[in-house]
């Protein structure tokens, strides 16, 4: 059963659809991450999932509850961590524990206890009494992200969470979100690197203007964007234009499918860079094929496509090619 | 997992009325927890009207004729009114600051009773009101002002926390609206016009005839004009049926601004989540 579930999702500001039909289905105790450019709609989204705002049209389920319908069910068991950290600057780190835990209606001694627990768990054991306004960017983060976790919520939503933060600081909340996520939580981000989505996520959901613009694991979307490609530095330069046409013809296959085309020089020297497919063996007929001609190759390495570059051409933003 | 979850009957009527009522106070708890930790805030707001009422005792005082004769008398009533009034933006930036923080947000986004967002600052205010008011009864008393019996002091209390509870509104209101914090110093500023073209501090019948209108039917004004018929002091005599019937506007103003922008306050907040 799906943890969260959207269908035609639309969200309409001033005659613009924000939201233009978004279907999303995240898996129990998955991690998704929704990748978009700025104003794609991830806040939004994240906002109506979090029963923030009322969708214009579709249906969103959290939990298996509709959020429009039963709210305060939803919130029960949700957490939510926004694009800015919403805790209270003039109260201490414990004190807006126990304050968000009161006002999940924990007892007092319960919401004391769990203010505890939730430091601890976000590794700010040791935090003393200062006011959060003297927090670094980090703490406020993780503090954030505590606050979030108050009823070990079934349903994780984190809106760029590691956004202004030092590598470190991305691994705690990273090492966070695993540790939930083994916990049974399931966890819906956005975020602006892809390389955290690459870490995290089982499934990545890109949205743009408004509408799924792909979805996948991210090996599914770089498989299905294509664009692996080997690069090789052949050691006569006066033959690289050969080595790279024969390249081609080798990478496209024995069984005679037809060459991608593409293959280049990198530049007037000695490097040449050839399109592939995935295909088992591949390398390795490009290997053959160049030593047959009596081609020497000095170096020669497959680069698969990065989710920067799958992300990119999805989002049309790609530059005319692909740098090598 | 949900260890932690506590049993709860979410469509109950009377639990829902329960925790509506604890959720508020655990949300003004939160302010008491900020006047804790910044007393000096807390006393700096308490201590501007004190600062007031020094400076036009015994600055501009011995320049000022009034119906009575004791211009400290009219004074003390016309200040009362006025920290209520202050009270507008202290609201408005709690407001401000909680939405623009996504403290708000976070609030709506937790399972407890929605109104207790705003019940809770309206406790908090009303609390730092009385306390406020304290502060400037016991510099009034310093000053050498006395009031009368303890019945009509307590009708005083009712009738200015009335008022601030129309400006607790109006202020949850506007920092709903605009959520910037540039229009609450907007708000400090036009605070002052608005409490001048009142009698607060001058008897509204020294004014130009079409000013005087104005002051006398200011909702300070009235709840002015009633305390201090409640303490005894004479009623300015040149002034019309709003100064007659002061006692019927400080009742009727409040109510009509405070059910205005309740009901204002609530559309807005149900327009969050448009
Ligand atoms: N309250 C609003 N009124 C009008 N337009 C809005 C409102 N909120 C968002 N928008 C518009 O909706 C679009 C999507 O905004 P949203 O914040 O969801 O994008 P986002 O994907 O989160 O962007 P970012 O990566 O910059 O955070 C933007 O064009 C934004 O201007
Ligand atoms: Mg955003």
């Amino acid at each position: 059963m799906a943890a969260i579930r959207t269908l035609g999702l639309r969200k309409v500001y001033g005659g613009t659809a924000v939201l233009d039909g978004v279907d999303l289905e995240v898996a129990r105790g998955s991690v998704c991450a929704l990748l978009g450019p700025n104003g794609a709609g991830k806040t939004t989204a994240v906002r109506i999932m979090t029963t923030l705002l009322r969708p214009d049209g579709g249906t969103v389920e959290v939990a298996g509850l509709d959020v429009v319908r039963r709210p305060r069910a939803v919130r029960r068991r949700l957490g939510m961590v926004g694009q800015q950290p919403a805790v209270d600057e003039v109260l201490g780190g414990r004190q807006n524990l126990v304050l968000f835990a009161r006002l999940h209606h924990l007892d007092r001694r319960a919401a004391r206890r769990r203010a505890g627990e939730l430091l601890a768990q976000v590794g700010l054991g040791d935090v003393d009494d200062r006011p959060v306004r003297q927090f670094s960017g980090g703490m406020r983060r993780r503090l954030d992200i505590a606050a979030a976790l108050v009823l070990a919520p079934e349903v994780l939503f984190l809106d760029e969470p590691t956004t202004g933060l030092d590598p470190a600081g991305r691994r705690d909340v990273w090492d966070a979100v695993r540790t939930l996520v083994a916990g049974g939580t399931t966890v819906l981000l956005t975020t602006q690197y892809l390389e955290e989505a690459e870490h995290l996520a089982d499934d990545v959901c890109v949205l743009d203007r408004g509408r799924v613009a792909a979805r996948g694991t991210p090996r599914e979307l770089t498989a299905a964007i294509g664009g692996d490609r080997l690069e090789l530095v052949v050691s006569d330069p006066a033959r690289a234009a050969e080595a790279a046409a024969l390249a081609e013809r080798a990478a496209a296959g024995p069984a005679g499918g037809r060459p991608r085309g593409g293959a280049r020089q990198a530049a007037p020297g000695r490097s040449v860079v050839v399109p592939v497919d995935r295909r088992p063996g591949v390398v390795g007929d490009v290997v053959r094929a160049l030593d047959g001609a009596g081609i020497d190759v000095d170096d020669l390495v497959l680069r698969p496509t990065t989710l920067d570059e799958a992300y990119l051409r999805i989002t049309g933003h790609a530059r005319a090619e692909v740098p090598a | 997992m949900s260890a932690v979850l506590p049993p709860v009957a979410e469509d109950d009527l009377v639990e829902r009325l329960r925790w509506a009522v604890t959720d508020a106070v655990t949300v003004a708890g939160r302010d008491v927890a900020h006047w804790r930790r910044q007393p000096a805030v807390v006393l700096v707001g308490a201590l501007f009207p004190v600062l007031l009422l020094l400076m036009f005792v015994y600055l501009f005082g011995g320049a000022m004729v009034v119906p009575g004769g004791d211009y400290r008398d009219f004074l003390v009533p016309g200040l009362f009114g006025l920290a209520m009034v202050f009270g507008l933006e202290a609201t408005m930036t709690s407001v401000v600051t909680d939405a623009t923080r996504g403290i708000t947000d976070r609030f709506r986004s937790l399972p407890m009773a929605p109104s207790a967002v705003v019940a809770g600052r309206c406790l908090a205010d009303l609390g730092s009101s009385v306390l406020g008011l304290a502060v400037l009864v016991a510099a009034a008393f310093a000053v050498g002002w006395r009031p009368g019996g303890a019945a009509e002091v307590l009708a005083a209390v009712g009738l200015l926390l009335l008022l601030r509870s129309a400006f607790l509104w109006m202020g949850v209101f506007l920092g709903l609206l605009t959520r910037d914090p540039a229009t609450v110093t907007a708000v400090q500023v036009l605070v002052w016009p608005f409490a001048f073209l009142s009698n607060a501090f001058v008897p509204a019948s020294t004014m130009p005839g079409w000013l005087a209108t104005i002051a006398e039917w200011n909702p300070l004004a009235a709840t002015v004009t009633a305390v201090r018929g409640l303490f005894g002091q004479p009623v300015d005599a040149g002034g019309g049926w709003a100064t007659e019937h002061a006692l019927v506007l400080a009742v009727a103003w409040p109510v009509v601004l405070t059910v205005l922008f309740a009901a204002l306050s609530v559309r807005r907040w149900q327009g969050l989540s448009r």
